[in-house]
């Protein structure tokens, strides 16, 4: 699960300070998809970027995890953030933010890598979960070629399990079909909405597009760094 | 410390082997610069010892020469009577003064036509210090005597028995002995008596030209008072014109060079960091600390850094071996792996003066950046 709890966020401005998040209460559980869409400039890639310890509020809280191992990201160090990233928190980017030297299946290895002193057998336990996933956004084919192999919904596949490779409790997902066709976009959201619920994650994610809104458990639409209105999206029946 | 280092041998040999034509443009560069300044360094070696590898087996604490009255010592025309002799010697703390005369001359041998350049050395027997001294092996005991290092040997075509001429007398060759120069000559050793008639017929005065003291003494008080200078060997290397001017031209050119390969190795470097500076906040968004990414852009220089001076070093050994044969080339650790030392701190500088990109590489910028 991950909470935000009325997160206000500014940035400096000459002299003054603007508003980007304005005391934004949000609830992403486990197995569900927590839609934030708004227009250009509202916030909500600040949300975002807060709830991902990219940057620190100045005020309010970020929960993660469940109430027997529950921390809040908002007050962590950089270091405890940047570990609280590598082991609890999965991102997805607008581009899929590939290393362009590695193939798909090394672009889920390295996860196990990035703290530099990650044990033998964490590594081994994410390598073999690397095909696993592959698997599972059907790339197994691919999973020897590199990005520039790839096409573009091919590298968010990638991306997407690279997200999930660590098994994170929370899924942080910005505009994922951005660059993709509505075909394309519409198996991207439904391949996050189907891992969600098989992994069980809290997914936080940004979307201006609402074609593929019926694939959001729920949606809030952020203006001028509020939260306007919280909208049902499908129905929960799953 | 195998798990430390995971990062770099999983992203940074991955881009070796992606961007291998980089890699190898990079390297090359390394190793010609490499190959450059470790021939520079083999000849400017070669060329000392061809100056100076007779005077750096003089004996004693110092090499005493004259001071004149305008300019600096020279050990060519360095002249030192009795008078200053016996001064030195009867100096306090002074325990023992080895007269020693070097002149310039011509030699020629029967088999050869031409008359060849050679260092003349007088070189009392048994003075003190001089055990298994490679120059002092060369003294003769006779005045009819010379003892020939192998370069004088090889530029007369002579050996053990053979005649030489110098300055019109005759002289029996007694030994050939190790490879010693001096400014460039090959050295023939005479007894002392026999090298002040040499001096005289050669325009010289036949006095010592420098003397080899040990002791303890009060050296500089002593050489003003006699009109000399007493100076360590290797600080009386600076009265060798030849020297001097050699190795300042070179020196400054080595110098240069490592200027240039630290600036190019670096820039090369740095163009190359920042290019990874999107990938870096890429990773660092993912939960990369910046110590791995540090590690990992290190790693990565000094792999290209050991790859490509590696190859420079090997084109040093074997080019250097075969310049040796025609060229005055020494192939020795100080002339290799010193300057190969060099440009390998020279280039991980360059590599750690890239690395603020690194650790400065904002993870935010990977949210919504258009890579």
């Amino acid at each position: 699960m991950i909470q935000l709890q009325n997160v206000t966020l500014t940035f400096p401005d000459g002299e003054n300070r603007i508003t980007a998040v304005d005391n934004v209460t949000l609830r992403g559980t486990n197995g569900t998809v927590t839609g934030i869409t708004g227009p250009s400039g509202s916030g909500k890639s600040s949300i975002l970027a807060v709830a991902a310890t990219l940057l620190r509020p100045d005020s309010g809280g970020v929960l993660i995890g469940n109430s027997s191992d529950m921390t809040d990201a908002a007050q962590l160090s950089k270091h405890e953030a940047t570990q609280l990233r590598r082991e609890r928190i999965g991102i997805v980017f607008q581009q899929s933010n590939l290393l362009p030297a590695l193939t798909a299946r090394e672009q889920l290895q390295v996860m196990a890598r990035l703290g530099g002193g990650t044990s033998r057998n964490k590594r081994a336990k994410i390598d073999a979960r690397a095909d696993e996933l592959l698997d599972a956004v059907g790339l197994t084919e691919h999973a020897g070629k590199r990005t520039h192999q790839l096409s573009g919904g091919e590298r968010q596949r990638v991306a997407i399990a690279r997200g999930l490779v660590h098994e994170p409790e929370v899924l942080l997902v910005d505009e994922p079909t951005s660059a993709l066709d509505q075909e394309r976009g519409a198996k991207i959201m439904e391949l996050i909405s189907r891992l969600t619920r098989e992994r069980d994650t809290a997914t936080l994610l940004v979307t201006h597009d609402l074609a593929h809104r019926d694939t959001l458990d729920d949606l809030v639409t952020v203006l001028d760094g509020r939260i306007t209105t919280p909208i049902a999206g499908r129905a929960p029946t799953r | 410390m195998r798990e430390r280092k995971g990062i770099i041998v999983f992203v940074a040999w991955r881009e070796l082997r992606f961007a291998r034509g980089r890699f190898l443009l990079i390297g090359a560069v390394v190793a010609l610069i490499t190959l450059l300044v470790g021939f520079l360094s083999g000849l400017t070696g070669g060329l000392a010892a061809q100056n100076i590898s007779s005077v750096l087996q003089l004996p004693g604490d110092r090499l005493v020469l004259q001071q004149p009255e305008n300019g600096d010592p020279s050990y060519a025309t360095s002249s030192l009577d009795e008078k200053k002799v016996t001064a030195w010697e009867q100096a306090d703390g002074v325990e023992s003064v080895t007269p020693i005369g070097i002149v310039q001359s011509r030699a020629s041998a029967s088999r050869i036509d031409d008359p060849t350049g050679v260092a003349l050395y007088g070189l009392p027997q048994h003075a003190p210090g001089t055990q298994s001294n490679p120059l002092f092996d060369l003294a003769p005991v006779h005045d009819d005597q010379v003892g020939v290092s192998s370069g004088a040997a090889d530029g007369l075509g002579v050996e053990t028995g053979d005649t030489i001429s110098i300055t019109g007398t005759d002289f029996t060759v007694s030994v050939v002995g190790d490879d010693l120069w001096y400014s460039h000559t090959p050295v023939i050793a005479l007894t002392p008596e026999a090298w002040s008639e040499a001096s005289k017929r050669v325009g010289g005065t036949g006095e010592a030209t420098v003397l080899a003291v040990t002791g303890n003494a009060e050296w500089e008080t002593i050489g003003a008072a006699t009109g000399t200078v007493a100076e360590t060997p290797l600080a009386s290397l600076t009265a060798l014109e030849a020297f001097r001017s050699e190795i300042g031209s070179l020196g400054l050119m080595i110098a240069m060079l490592f200027g240039i390969s630290a600036l190019v190795v670096g820039a090369f470097f740095t163009v190359w960091t920042m290019q990874r500076a999107s990938d870096m906040a890429v990773l660092k968004a993912l939960g990369a600390t910046t110590g791995s990414l540090v590690r990992d852009s290190l790693g990565q220089a000094s792999i290209v850094l050991v790859a490509g001076i590696g190859v420079g070093l090997a084109g040093v050994i074997g080019l250097g071996t075969l310049a040796g044969q025609a060229l005055p080339f020494i192939i020795s650790p100080i002339t290799t792996l010193a300057p190969a030392v060099v440009m390998a701190v020279l280039g991980l500088a360059g590599a750690a003066f890239a690395l603020r990109s690194v650790t400065k590489a904002d993870p935010l910028t990977a949210l919504g950046s258009n890579r």
